[in-house]
């Protein structure tokens, strides 16, 4: 597989290390009541999609970015590739 | 010996004789002869035995699809079995040996599973037999069947070749060098895409090499030929020969196998195979098609080829496959074959149409039947009589069997695709579903006619040009014969009684496939893995469709609605060293050495692979006898004076930036807001479902620059983790993190003496006194004149201990450094083993203790999970169940009797409780032998283990016989107030 690198350009998926759906960047908030719901729902639950998913890729053997990529997991098409920091940065995380 | 069988003709070199020996007798052929057509010019026709029933075998087809002729070629370390005789380029000197038979090919003693045995071994056999008595599985049919499973066998020795791999990048990728291919790559190369031209076979050129087509008035094989020269001129042009495209993977990546020396007598150390990874930006499959036979009783005799085979064997190598063949057909293409012979003066024997229309060719002096079937064929080692079903004998001795055309389309399908039917030319032809950027022409994409195949060719690649932004090619497509072909869907013969082959490799007949469908077995997935059909090596090429359709028969539906199984790579066999590579022996996983490896080799050490690091386990003294003697020497002189141990391989991670530690803050449990410049404070990682992920301890340099460190295990998944918290986290952090457990070499100095020892060698500047320097500091130094170091005074042992750090260049001169200044306190060097003893004794958690099952509470750190703030893992580690009130807690473990040995992973039950999960307390995780109690000690988890101290309980260990009693102590068994290593 190929993943166009939003700054390095297209690269072999060997480089990368996979880690699953991107939801895992909306850690929830623990100060919340609902915290210890929220959390298992975060840890546990995953929608486990046949068509375009976003998933986190790590690459390791190249600039240590973390990457979202919306890939089809059916034909595994892959439509888009950000960097996992402004896609976290566009869901309001900061610090 | 002369070859009986060679006629005139073929695009053989005669001049160059090539002695070659099967089965130990020596023959001769020529070169551009496969082994398959010098068998046959010698007028050998059985070559093997088959798979389940050993029924004697010959050559089937002459390409890669071969179902029977499969052997063992080459000997010794180079043997390789299952090779298709069909596809081996003859080489001098050539040595293959048939497979599959007790005794010699001829009499082959197996041979008695076909003729008492075979009603018991039909479809799914093993489910039904074998059975009974049970014991008898283990002892008596599980060897049996080992025994006669598989058809060749291996060296069993180590691969002396080498393989390499490679990459290539292609605008175009062109699967095929036949009349589709090469045009394709003709117009694709000369309008400048740069293109790759892979072909299996060793001459490019298709059916062209074994038609006798005419394009532009030339014969085809010539046109192949001036093809290749001019495709050779292009430097945009790649040609592959002898290059098998095996697999078609995501986003046109291809895997291809190139087999450089296979046809020569030896490799001579040049890599044997190169398997490429070719990135395409569009591909062209032109992979032609496969020709099918027909099942009946007795198809499968010695003698029995597919039709165009015969053509190829009489074109293409001047081998006459019979001096009377019979040709038994469903479509138009199989009278090519009568023509061929005719046309040479060759006896045909007749020619058998299953058709009710008129005969296709005029063959003079040839008996022609329509409408007429095969029942049945005698001759077992070579076919002597074909059967027809108004009971008609006819007299061959080589019958070709036509059952049409099947377009290739492997490499459409390798991705998920599903081909199509088409009903026309009762074929699958690729289907809707083709990988990205993949086209198809030609043969395999249905156009069987020359004309509409080189038509379609140019007009798809200018497609493809046009596509990649090149200009149209301006070729003209060549003109060609132009012949119908005409197909019916007939698949086997009805009326016969005897056994009728559909996947020749693994012995599945139509009374299989009858049996699968009686049994329940009907889709065509299910009907595949009861019978075995299309699972053997040739992925049945040459008898899926088949299979399928007799199923659509029985069970009523159209071959439509019945679907196909599909296929995965690789499209034919690759041997294990070439997905290798050169990725073998030391180099498989190559191994990471620490700045002192030198030097301790130098000193005798032994090694332990401790993931790819190698490191020192310990080092024995001359006249030490045992292991344990030089670990309890090293335990017991670091305890008394000072050890120096290598720790380099501990994971090193260099932080920085203003909100460093509201980093850490996140991912350790405890806080680092705090911790004062110079001071080094332990810290406890959790997952984020609350169980104990890693520790360490992580030190302050300046107010915005820590450096922490992790377990070797864990040094790489934990960098991966800090990068994903603060990517993906807390995208505004700043903060910036590197690994540096490479750039820096590190060594532990551990014992009353080691300070004295250090004082030695760090510069006088630096007061390292207990006052000035206290435990937990950590300081930027420089050692030995002026060389930057860095001190951290931690320690792992119990004992007065530091970490030195030195970049790692100097690190093989600072180990020998604190060797000679620690000579006058006798300093031992101790490996990983004495580390593991001393931490033991100590008490401390390691990797056994953080095992992924164990949370802050298990190991007796729950204080560590500072309340005021967050961090990974701390909502869900206060989930009830892993809360309660008999959490296991970790303490230390003494055998009830001195002297007794512990072991780790016995699980603990009470005194008389039942040896039942329930009664499970918990296990026992680290064990060794402490010279200092001179006793075995044990660090384990265990229910209440806080409450219990004092208790005995049972290590259970049924499996070692190891079970045992112990006593439950504190898990501090060597300094636990701590005042050596504040001292």
């Amino acid at each position: 597989m190929i993943i166009d690198h939003p700054i390095l350009g297209p690269r072999d998926a060997s480089e990368f290390v996979y880690l699953g759906d991107s939801s895992l960047i909306n850690r929830p908030d623990p100060s919340v009541e609902e915290a210890a719901q929220l959390f298992y729902e975060y840890q546990y639950l995953r929608a486990n999609i046949a068509g375009p998913m976003k998933e986190l890729w790590y690459h390791e053997q190249g600039d240590r970015s973390w990457l979202v990529v919306t890939r089809n997991t059916i034909t595994h098409e892959i439509t888009s590739v950000e960097l996992a920091r402004d896609v976290a940065r566009s869901m309001g995380r900061t610090k | 010996m002369t070859q009986v069988d060679r006629i005139s003709g073929g695009l053989i070199n005669r001049k160059e004789t090539m002695n070659f020996s099967f089965n130990g007798k020596s023959l001769q052929g020529y070169k551009g002869d496969t082994l398959a057509s010098a068998l046959l010019a010698n007028g050998i026709r059985l070559v093997g035995r088959s798979f389940k029933y050993h029924r004697p075998r010959g050559i089937f087809t002459s390409g890669s699809e071969e179902p029977n002729a499969l052997v063992e070629l080459r000997k010794g370390a180079f043997k390789e079995p299952n090779t298709r005789a069909t596809v081996i380029e003859l080489f001098n000197r050539l040595d293959a040996v048939s497979q599959n038979h007790k005794g010699p090919l001829n009499f082959d003693l197996m041979a008695a599973t076909d003729l008492f045995l075979s009603p018991f071994v039909g479809a799914g056999f093993y489910y039904k037999t074998f059975m009974w008595p049970a014991a008898f599985w283990e002892k008596l049919y599980e060897p049996i069947i080992r025994k006669s499973a598989g058809l060749g066998s291996l060296a069993k020795l180590e691969d002396p070749d080498c393989y390499d791999k490679g990459f290539l990048h292609c605008d175009i990728l062109i699967v095929g060098a036949g009349p589709a291919g090469l045009l394709a790559a003709l117009a694709a190369g000369k309008s400048g895409a740069k293109v790759i031209l892979a072909d299996e076979d060793f001459l490019m050129g298709g059916r062209l090499n074994s038609e006798l087509f005419e394009i532009d008035e030339m014969l085809g094989s010539d046109w192949a030929l001036k093809a290749i020269q001019e495709l050779s001129s292009l430097k945009n042009v790649r040609i592959m020969n002898r290059t098998t495209i095996y697999g078609s993977y995501d986003h046109g990546i291809f895997g291809a196998l190139e087999r450089c020396t296979d046809h020569l007598e030896s490799s001579e150390g040049r890599p044997r195979q190169i398997l490429w990874k070719i990135y395409s930006k569009k591909s062209i499959l032109a992979a032609g098609a496969i020709e099918r036979p027909i099942a009946f009783g007795n198809n499968d005799r010695p003698g029995i080829m597919t039709a165009s085979s015969v053509r190829s064997y009489v074109n293409r190598w001047g081998v006459l496959p019979g001096r009377q063949t019979a040709i038994f057909t469903n479509n138009d293409d199989g009278w090519a074959t009568a023509k061929v012979l005719a046309d040479r003066g060759l006896e045909v024997a007749a020619v058998i149409d299953s058709r009710n229309c008129e005969p296709v060719e005029n063959i003079p002096g040839t008996l022609v039947i329509m409408g007429s079937k095969i029942v049945n064929t005698t001759g077992r080692k070579r076919i002597k009589r074909i059967i027809l079903s108004n009971g008609q004998s006819i007299t061959c001795d080589c019958l070709a069997v036509s059952g049409g055309w099947s377009p290739n389309v492997h490499l459409t399908c390798h991705q998920g695709g599903r081909p199509k039917w088409d009903s026309t030319l009762n074929a699958f032809t690729p289907g809707e579903n083709l990988p990205k950027n993949m086209v198809v022409s030609g043969s395999a994409n249905g156009s069987f006619n020359l004309q509409a195949a080189l038509r379609e060719s140019l007009k798809v690649a200018n497609i493809v040009l046009t596509d990649l932004d090149f200009k149209k090619s301006k070729i003209v497509v060549p003109s060609s014969s132009d012949d119908s072909y005409e197909s019916s869907a007939f698949w086997y013969v009805k009326e016969s009684k005897k056994r009728g082959w559909v996947d020749f490799q693994n012995d599945v007949t139509v009374k299989d496939i009858k049996q699968s469908f009686a049994e329940g077995f009907r889709s065509v997935e299910h009907m595949k893995r009861y019978t075995t059909m299309g699972m053997a090596t040739d992925q049945g090429k040459t008898s899926n469709i088949l299979g399928l359709a007799i199923m659509a028969e029985c069970t009523g539906k159209t071959i439509q609605d019945t679907g196909t199984t599909i296929f995965r790579p690789p499209y034919t066999p690759i041997p294990l060293g070439a997905l290798a590579g050169r990725s073998r022996g030391k180099d498989f996983r190559p191994y990471r050495l620490t700045p002192s490896h030198k030097w301790s080799e130098e000193q005798g050490a032994v090694f332990v692979e401790v993931g790819n690091w190698l490191r020192a386990q310990w080092f024995p003294k001359k006249g030490e006898k045992t292991w344990r003697e030089t670990v309890d020497r090293e335990v017991v002189s670091t305890r008394n004076s000072v050890g120096v141990c290598d720790v380099t391989t501990l994971g090193k991670i260099d932080i920085q930036g203003k909100d460093s530690a509201d980093f850490l803050n996140i991912v350790y449990t405890n806080a680092f807001g705090k911790l004062p410049v110079g001071k080094v404070r332990y810290g406890l990682m959790l997952r984020e479902d609350g169980i104990a992920y890693d520790d360490g301890t992580t030190a302050r340099i300046s107010k915005n620059h820590f450096i922490m460190t992790t377990t070797t295990a864990n040094a790489v998944l934990v960098f991966r983790r800090l990068e994903f918290v603060r990517q993906c986290l807390c995208p505004d952090m700043d903060v910036h993190i590197i690994s540096t457990t490479d750039a820096w070499a590190q060594f532990a100095v551990a014992g009353p003496n080691s300070r004295r020892l250090l004082e030695k060698v760090i510069d006088n500047e630096y007061d390292i006194s207990n006052e000035k320097f206290p435990f937990m500091g950590c300081r930027e130094i420089t050692v030995c004149n002026g060389i930057q170091a860095r001190l951290f005074r931690i320690s792992f042992s119990g004992e007065l201990a530091y970490e030195l750090a030195i970049p790692t260049r100097y690190g093989d001169g600072l180990i020998r450094q604190l060797m000679e200044a620690g000579k006058e306190f006798d300093v031992t060097p101790y490996g990983t083993e004495a580390l593991g003893v001393m931490r033991i004794e100590k008490g401390h958690a390691a990797g056994n203790e953080l095992n992924g099952q164990t949370t802050a509470l298990n190991l007796g750190l729950e204080k560590m999970i500072n309340q005021n703030k967050d961090c990974i893992g701390k909502i869900l580690a206060q989930r009830p169940e892993m809360n309660k009130e008999d959490e296991m807690r970790l303490v230390g473990f003494r055998p009830k009797n001195k002297g007794d040995k512990l072991v780790a992973g016995a699980h603990f039950l009470d005194k008389g409780a039942k040896e039942i999960i329930e009664n499970d307390l918990g296990w026992m995780s680290s064990v060794c032998f402490s010279p200092i109690l001179d006793d075995y000690i044990g660090l384990g988890f265990i229910k209440n283990g806080n409450q219990r101290m004092g208790d005995i309980v049972h290590a259970y260990d049924k499996m070692r016989h190891n079970s045992l009693d112990v006593k439950i102590c504190s898990p501090h068994f060597v300094d636990p107030e701590g005042d050596r290593v504040r001292g």
